[in-house]
């Protein structure tokens, strides 16, 4: 955040050919684009929202997880899930920061989230009914996480870049803690067997549907591959994917719901069955099992908070009044 | 009371022998608190053994428009570097 006053002042950007052409030969050259940087208005756009797309993720991410932390099984599952969710929290506020590079405010995104102009990942729209759950959730959301993530390391934005090497970072253990609940249960009684396979049974298609529409309908995604703001398309990343986790489900012993899941041997992965993109898309525009609390959850944490604010500003400028007073 | 909580720059040093690298922002009421806030969200794994907050309006960045005039002499002032003199190889360096 080098100087966002100043970005936020003067965003707009003289788009001649010859601009974009400049911009476009830095990008190309893998050249790092810094906040203060000279870019097309509409890159800034994009960013603006995808990254606080991402924060704003981040955040509602830690209340379906949240909802588990009192009732953990054991002290161990209950620190590595609390560590867990205070590291999302922590990946929503470098994302927000990012995003703040680019002159938009964390007041502006708080309030556009609270009020439910900006969207967040739809898979936060499905309550965590079992335990089982928090196991699934690493395992797959996180690994999908993972997935997405990786190639943003080197996405063209500087401060964007940087945040996801940090995530980065943190993902592994999300996703190990996750298989590990997953695994203990799938290796337990028949009951904590048949709990594993219902929580996959319900999360399989969300977490296969993060990767967004096929790539003939993703209307967004060509601009932001020649801007290297995204690396790979999603169809590409939902393969990787599936690949990555149905050998990870025949390990456990449990079937991943889709009857038409079969090994392409000449492509050298699975071929998956239809994905239903009506639910996707009613989930995306809110009306999710879970959309509603999960913006109430957010507006109430926001509300009650007031008075904290609002009482360390007032501490803060009464410190510095009496700072000033002994000068 | 404006009722923005002021940003700050955030800076750690991964051990003791390097210097403060910036590595995000925060928000925060004081300097106090952007400290504690600055620990949680940016040191949660060893990532470092001491953080500076500085208020993010107190930053002043040269402009990126600039830099060529600014950073260019570098390379322009070529004698500013040591390949620039020819000494002969029997005298070795230094
Ligand atoms: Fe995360
Ligand atoms: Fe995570």
């Amino acid at each position: 955040m080098y100087s966002q006053g100043l970005i936020g002042a003067d965003g707009r950007t003289n788009e001649t050919p010859e601009f974009l052409e400049r911009f476009q030969r830095r990008i190309d050259a893998e050249e790092k684009i810094e906040p203060n940087d000279e870019m097309p208005e509409g890159y800034r756009r994009t960013l603006v929202r995808q990254i606080g797309q991402h924060a704003h993720s981040e955040i509602v991410g830690m209340l379906p997880e949240g909802n588990w932390i009192t009732r953990a099984p054991s002290l161990r599952r209950k620190a590595a899930l609390l560590a867990k969710v205070q590291d999302e929290g922590g990946h929503g506020l470098y994302l927000y920061s990012a995003a703040e590079t680019l002159g938009v405010s964390r007041e502006e995104m708080t309030e556009e989230l609270l009020d439910g102009r900006a969207k967040y990942s739809s898979i936060f729209n499905y309550p965590t009914l079992s335990w089982a759950d928090i196991g699934t959730i690493g395992w797959l959301v996180d690994g999908a996480a993972i997935m997405n993530q990786i190639p943003l390391c080197r996405c063209s934005f500087g401060p964007y870049a940087r945040a996801m090497i940090r995530v980065c970072k943190e993902e592994s253990f999300h996703q190990r803690q996750g298989y590990e609940i997953v695994m203990t249960l799938a290796q337990g009684s028949p009951e904590q067997k048949e709990m594993a396979q219902d929580s996959l049974n319900r999360w399989w298609w969300p977490s296969i549907m993060m990767f967004g529409p096929h790539d003939a309908d993703s209307q967004h995604s060509d601009q932001s591959m020649t801007w290297k703001i995204k690396r790979f398309s999603n169809d590409e990343l939902r393969q990787k994917f599936i690949d990555a986790t149905v050998p990870q489900a025949e390990y456990l012993g449990l079937t991943i719901p889709d009857p038409d899941l079969k090994w392409n041997e000449e492509k050298g992965g699975y071929d998956h069955g239809p994905i239903d993109w009506d639910e996707f898309w009613r989930v995306v525009k809110g009306h999710g099992p879970m959309a509603k609390d999960r913006i109430k959850a957010r507006k109430k944490a926001w509300d009650d908070g007031k008075w904290v604010r609002d009482a360390a500003l007032a501490h803060a400028e009464k410190r510095q009044a009496r700072k000033m007073a002994a000068e | 009371m404006s009722g923005e909580v002021p940003l700050w720059e955030v800076f750690i040093r991964p051990r003791n022998g390097l210097s403060h690298k910036h590595v995000g922002s925060i928000h925060a009421a004081d300097e106090v608190m952007a400290v504690q806030a600055a620990r949680d969200v940016y040191t949660r794994r060893g990532e470092g053994n001491s953080i500076w907050v500085v208020p993010s309006k107190a930053i002043t960045a040269s402009d990126p428009a600039h830099a060529d005039e600014n950073f260019e002499p570098t390379s322009d002032k070529i004698y500013r570097h040591p390949t620039f003199y020819d000494i002969p190889e029997e005298v070795g360096h230094m």
